[in-house]
């Protein structure tokens, strides 16, 4: 598998990708800037976290413009998988290549915590190491992860499941009290119909080595996060 | 020219926490007779324009494009002549 991580101004989570599939996965990947026009031919792509543009306007709705974009669409219309993490789960929503778009958290306030994921699709390339149910320990860190979309949407990503993820408790229970910033029907993840494109707020480039902790939520620190690269590695 | 003045709010079907909190803030100090408050945003814009017209057009064709995300929002807009 070959990677490349998007660089827009204002990520701060590219490095972390760029090491979790370099010296965690063992493979070969690469920085592209936003303003590159001409793009790598890679396997996946990632749209890291951040703060893309200072969050100017809404989260995601500058860098949905920015040159590189182009090839990033491309590159999804060809298949090939696509993974958008926080900011770059805003990025893809602004861009149309997700559907929904995202509030401000329930709570108006930045989350920064472990949460649970519940896995509620295996058949697709991200997560086809993992098992239909399994609860995953990563962590959000973002004030505007209140995923909504109008009811029409939210029955089709039910029907066709394209729903990847869902906040519950570390038992796979879901409920208020597990939804970490009021996203309709507890999304966490959320994928498009042909499977390639992935959106998600956790994030599991830091949960992708036990030594990046998460020991306050789980006794040994949580690497659950290399699930998502182990699939990947395993599709491609 | 012409000046554009752009109002964006949260669709009513989309919940407004800010709105709500606001709102509660303002019960808390006394001002009982606020029912109801929607956050928003404002634009003002200046631009070129070969008439109203075109100016409305567009103002119409920004806010589509990149002002507002019509998942989640709507607008409204007015426009004044300036010199």
């Amino acid at each position: 598998m070959k990677a490349a991580v998007v660089v827009f101004p204002g990520s701060n989570c590219d490095t972390d990708c760029f090491h979790a599939l370099r010296d965690v996965m063992k493979t070969p990947v690469e920085f592209v800037w936003h303003k590159e026009r001409a793009f790598p031919k890679v396997d996946l792509v990632v749209l890291p976290g951040g703060f893309s543009y200072g969050d100017y306007l809404r989260t995601g709705a500058i860098a949905r413009f920015s040159p590189v974009m182009e090839s990033v669409k491309q590159h999804a219309a060809h298949g090939r998988y696509l993974l958008g993490i926080c900011n770059g789960f805003q990025i893809l929503l602004e861009a149309g290549l997700l559907p929904g778009a995202m509030l401000r958290n329930k709570s108006l306030s930045f989350v920064c915590k472990h949460v649970w994921l519940k896995v509620e699709n295996t058949q697709t390339g991200f997560t086809k190491n993992m098992k239909k149910g399994e609860v995953l320990c990563v962590p959000i860190a973002h004030g505007e992860g209140n995923y909504y979309c109008d009811n029409e949407t939210l029955r089709e990503l039910q029907g066709t499941n394209r729903i990847v993820f869902r906040y519950t408790s570390e038992k796979g229970e879901s409920g208020e009290a597990f939804n970490p910033n009021g996203s309709v029907d507890d999304i966490a993840g959320l994928m498009n119909e042909k499977g390639n494109v992935l959106g998600m707020m956790p994030h599991p480039e830091r949960a992708s080595e036990r030594i990046l902790a998460g020991e306050a939520v789980v006794a040994d620190g949580s690497e659950d996060g290399r699930k998502i690269w182990e699939s990947l590695l395993e599709s491609l | 020219m012409f000046k554009a003045a752009i109002h964006v709010t949260l669709k009513k079907s989309v919940l407004d926490p800010q709105g709500k909190t606001v709102l509660h803030a303002l019960d808390g100090l006394g001002f009982k007779e606020a029912k109801d408050l929607r956050c928003g945003k404002y634009f003002e814009l200046t631009l070129d324009a070969s008439s109203r017209q075109n100016a409305e057009e567009h103002v119409r064709k920004m806010c589509d494009k990149v002002l507002i995300n019509p998942v989640i929002e709507e607008y409204s807009f007015s426009i004044e002549e300036g010199k």
